[in-house]
């Protein structure tokens, strides 16, 4: 099927999301539309899958102009859509899952399992999408589920699948194996528009390449006739540094030492099991790892928010494995938290007091229990020159900041106290190539200034990127810890559990990797 | 915007990185949160209307005159008109000048000097009414803008009063003495009531809703107990009644003996400036906000969640034990069952029609104030019960907690008042 999207245009207010787009996706192809959070992508996909109407500008399907008035409209007309936050019932089966809303029934309105079950037997064999139709979704890896998303767009029989944002959640390994079946999708004839911000994937499946940067298309090109560099400044509007520049690391005095660390969850099962490394001033240790391994837990029981089953925690020699958090943060432990939303802002509060949500009490932001506003005011506008937040004024609520510029008040913040030990969890999930660039610069920075780093990532090229070492975590146990020099591929395979020839000798214990 | 339809990728300008959203308030700021403000007071204003325009309906809807007169619409429709229009004026003329004082008096007193007692009687009941209902309203209101739920301001009432009472009839020093023990001691007795549910949460986790509304029946029931018990219960007394305080504890009257109001509206003013610092400039007030916001991020920024948590509710409790011991000293002197009535809930109302600001929460506990005790005048007047000024307070109260209704039935367009401030409050 081919898409013609021309001239669409769509505004919130004063706010320009969209500006007369054009955007053509021929039958059989896969389209990367490629841009910068906040550069109108997802308003787009919207727009065509009839979530949200367009101000001007027409959508056409094989040359015949449509109307969505709602999603189910492009669903019959074919399109499916596979959003970034998977539309799933959990504790339903993969099978009541896909043929949801438009159940096969028997008399009675009984649903027709058997016939569903048969249907999405078909499908995943024409297409090599493997899934156990009985399966509960909630049991199921991430990728796999992504799957299912495939396969219920599939079983609605879209000729063009969007994809927002697919491999966000997925490990190396999984994107690969999404690749693939992107790749035999097409073949059937079907189109894909795959929407991302990174640019390897795109070079690595796309066919053409669409970039869109502030509400408007920059240009399109295909993947031979282009590089990572060329489509990164496309996307920024300026030449960006895709590789981060870092001497080589001068480890100095041992800075975090973790002994046998061990964390239980709510249920009494062990999610970290007796890990131990440590981190010397002036290197980055990156913990690379699948979301869900322990990582998350390992960053809490650093900075004291979880209780810790067994184990010690010193730095500097000191014992911190009980101390508050507060006593953590005076102790020069910088955080970077994971879920920048959920704990590193009050996304209801401004700017200023977001930057100073650590040290608000003290001076010189307070005296005696008064607040110095002026004093808050006056540092958040520093800060906010210093770490480039781009925004109105130190007065805006953070909710209305782009990923980017709410990341950089939170590094911003956390950076500004004197630091020994930066521990940073996904420091650059959903962040544009330039805030990417930026936000890598500054941990190097910390790093060149005799700080321990400890980045805990998922995303296999910023741990190769940044990492002095590399320590892969696998079901809470570290598997091996590596330099980066290593490959993709073994640190690939570890993060998935295997450990391969030789890569046994040591499970938990700490060297250089060379 | 840039150029539209396709460019090459070397003729794209250098543009921002991140479009900065256009309604970011530069110098405009101060305007704009004027205009946001606006907008509050609009709504609440059409709020106001709309629950004296339903009011005006069932007056005409429940006095047998005015539908008897109803029934004459036809043959003399001037009739119905006139009984219509003159029945539901006196009703409202009668509360405005029961709350606020009849215009006609108030003009004799001025230009005879003589009668000003009677002149500025409502004036001094309505404040009188209004000062425990604003000092319980800003206990809550201090709550929700942190993120808790106080609903035990009857409970944290009553123990401030027991604890006021306590005082008040148990020594007997010099007024300038005694009055400040009364207010210590009836801000510490809430305080206890609060720390109780703020204990238990920030320890167990218990739900400060379910904590706070099942201590009010423990207060309520305390109360009685004490009532009955020495020392109490009032000597030679068999009813549950308490004993009197001493004359040196009642809160100084400011106008004379006349007229009731006495400093608890000075208390009342001092406790909203207080609150108001305490969240604009207080770092106290600050860490209580962050945590309300964001209990995640509060802990992550080092922010002794539990301690915050413990804090709020013993500052709430102790505003509106504070509240109690203002009508125990001010106008009852001694404590009775079931003591504060509605108060300990009404307060929960007067938070939501302040909007759980500190000068909102003032204003709503005066328009609170004044149409319960212009009701009471209008009912003894003219016959319209009282429950009909709860009607249209609950109306009000109603209209103000859903702006988008008023936004709806008054087509007002563009406006900001958006679900944030109340629903904010209840969120989390």
């Amino acid at each position: 099927m081919k898409l013609e999207l021309s001239g669409i245009t769509k505004t919130f207010g004063s706010l320009v999301a969209d500006d007369h787009v054009d955007l053509t996706v021929e039958p059989g192809e896969i389209h990367a539309l490629l841009g910068e959070n906040g550069a109108g992508k997802t308003t787009l996909m919207n727009v065509l899958f009839g979530l949200m109407h367009p101000d001007s500008g027409d959508i056409a399907l094989d040359g015949e102009v449509v109307h969505f008035p709602d999603p189910g409209a492009a669903v019959r007309h074919g399109i499916g859509m596979v959003h970034q936050h998977f539309m799933l019932v959990p504790v339903f089966t993969v099978a009541e899952n896909v043929v949801l809303g438009f159940e096969p029934t028997r008399h009675f309105g009984l649903l027709d399992r058997r016939r569903a079950r048969a249907d999405i037997h078909r499908i995943s064999q024409e297409f090599g999408l493997e899934v156990d139709p009985d399966a509960l979704v909630e049991d199921l890896p991430v990728g796999v589920q992504q799957r299912v998303e495939i396969l219920k767009a599939l079983s609605r029989d879209a000729q063009l699948l969007i994809l927002d944002e697919p491999t966000s959640v997925l490990t190396p390994n999984e994107t690969e194996a999404l690749f693939a079946i992107m790749r035999s999708l097409v073949v059937s004839g079907r189109s894909i528009l795959f929407i991302t911000h990174k640019l390897k994937e795109v070079l690595a499946v796309a066919d053409r390449i669409t970039v869109m940067r502030a509400g408007a298309v920059i240009g399109t090109t295909t993947s031979q006739a282009t590089t990572e560099s060329e489509l990164a400044s496309m996307m920024v509007g300026r030449s960006v540094e895709l590789v981060v520049h870092k001497e080589p690391a001068r480890p100095g005095e041992v800075v975090l030492a973790v002994e046998d660390l061990t964390v239980e969850d709510a249920r009494g099962l062990t999610v970290v099991d007796h890990v131990s490394f440590e981190v010397r001033g002036g290197e980055i240790l990156a913990l690379a790892g699948v979301q869900g391994n322990g990582q998350t837990e390992i960053e809490e029981a650093l900075c004291g928010l979880i209780e810790v089953a067994a184990g010690r925690i010193t730095l500097l020699g000191r014992d911190i494995t009980r101390a508050t958090p507060k006593a953590r943060l005076r102790a020069g432990i910088a955080h970077v938290p994971e879920d920048r939303i959920r704990d590193g802002l009050v996304t209801s509060m401004t700017i200023a007091d977001n930057l100073i949500l650590d040290v608000f009490d003290v001076a010189p932001h307070a005296r005696l229990g008064a607040r110095n506003l002026r004093e808050v005011a006056c540092s958040g506008k520093e800060r906010m020159s210093d770490f480039d937040i781009r925004a109105g004024s130190v007065d805006v609520l953070v909710s209305t900041l782009s990923g980017g510029n709410q990341q950089k008040v939170i590094v911003a913040r956390e950076l500004s106290r004197q630091t020994t030990l930066l521990v940073a969890a996904q420091p650059t999930r959903g962040l544009d190539v330039g805030s990417i660039e930026y936000v890598h610069r500054r941990i190097v920075e910390v790093r060149d200034r005799g700080a321990a780093v400890v980045i805990i990532s998922s995303e296999l090229d910023e741990v190769l990127a940044l990492g002095d070492r590399i320590a892969v975590i696998y079901r809470g146990a570290i598997m091996d810890v590596v330099g980066p020099s290593v490959g993709r591929e073994r640190i690939g395979l570890l993060m998935a559990g295997v450990t391969g020839d030789g890569a046994a000798s040591s499970q938990t214990g700490v060297e250089t990797g060379q | 915007m840039s150029d539209t339809g396709f460019t090459v990728p070397a003729a794209a300008p250098p543009a921002s990185t991140s479009p900065v959203k256009a309604n970011a308030p530069r110098g405009w700021s101060r305007f704009f949160h004027w205009m946001v403000e606006a907008n509050v007071v609009m709504v609440t204003a059409l709020a106001i209307f709309s629950g004296l325009f339903v009011g005006a309906v069932l007056i005409i809807a429940t006095q047998a005159n005015v539908l008897h007169a109803w029934s004459l619409l036809f043959s003399h429709p001037g009739t119905t008109v006139s009984v219509t229009f003159f029945t539901v004026g006196d009703a409202y003329r009668d509360l405005f000048t029961g709350s606020l004082g009849d215009p006609f008096v108030i003009g004799h007193a001025i230009a005879t000097g003589h009668g000003w007692g009677q002149a500025l009687t409502p004036l001094s009941e309505t404040l009188l009414y209004a000062s425990p209902l604003c000092v319980a309203g800003l206990a809550v209101g201090l709550g929700f803008r942190t993120g808790m739920f106080n609903i035990g301001g009857q409970g944290q009432l009553i123990a401030g009063a027991m604890a006021a009472s306590y005082v008040g009839f148990e020594i007997d020093p010099p007024a300038i003495i005694h009055v400040p023990l009364c207010i210590l001691a009836g801000f510490a007795g809430g305080a206890v009531a609060g720390f109780i549910p703020g204990f238990l949460k920030a320890r167990t986790g218990a739900h400060e809703v379910i904590v706070t509304i099942m201590l009010n029946y423990v207060f309520l029931n305390l109360l009685v107990l004490a009532l009955t018990t020495q020392p109490f219960q009032q000597p030679h007394q068999a009813n549950a009644v308490g004993r009197t305080i001493f004359g040196s504890a009642e809160l100084p009257h400011i106008f004379g003996q006349n007229l009731r109001v006495n400093v608890g509206v000075f208390i009342a003013i001092a406790c909203a400036l207080g609150v108001s610092w305490l969240l604009r400039r207080g770092t106290l007030g600050f860490g209580f906000r962050v945590v309300g916001a964001n209990q995640d991020a509060a802990k992550v920024a080092g922010i002794n969640v539990r301690r915050a948590t413990i804090l709020v509710l013993v500052i709430s409790g102790g505003l509106a034990g504070l509240a109690g011991m203002i009508s125990l000293c001010g106008s009852d002197y001694f404590l009775s069952a079931g003591y504060g009535g509605t108060v300990g809930f009404d307060c929960i109302t007067v938070a939501l029609l302040g909007r759980n600001r500190p000068i909102g929460i003032v204003l709503g506990s005066l328009l609170f104030a004044a149409l319960n005790v212009g009701g009471r005048y209008m009912q003894a007047s003219t016959g319209i019960p009282l429950d009909l000024a709860s009607v249209i307070q609950a109306i009000i109260v109603f209209f103000v907690a859903t702006p988008g209704l008023v936004n709806e039935v008054y087509r007002l367009r563009g406006m900001n008042v958006g679900q944030g401030l109340l629903t904010r409050g209840w969120a989390a």
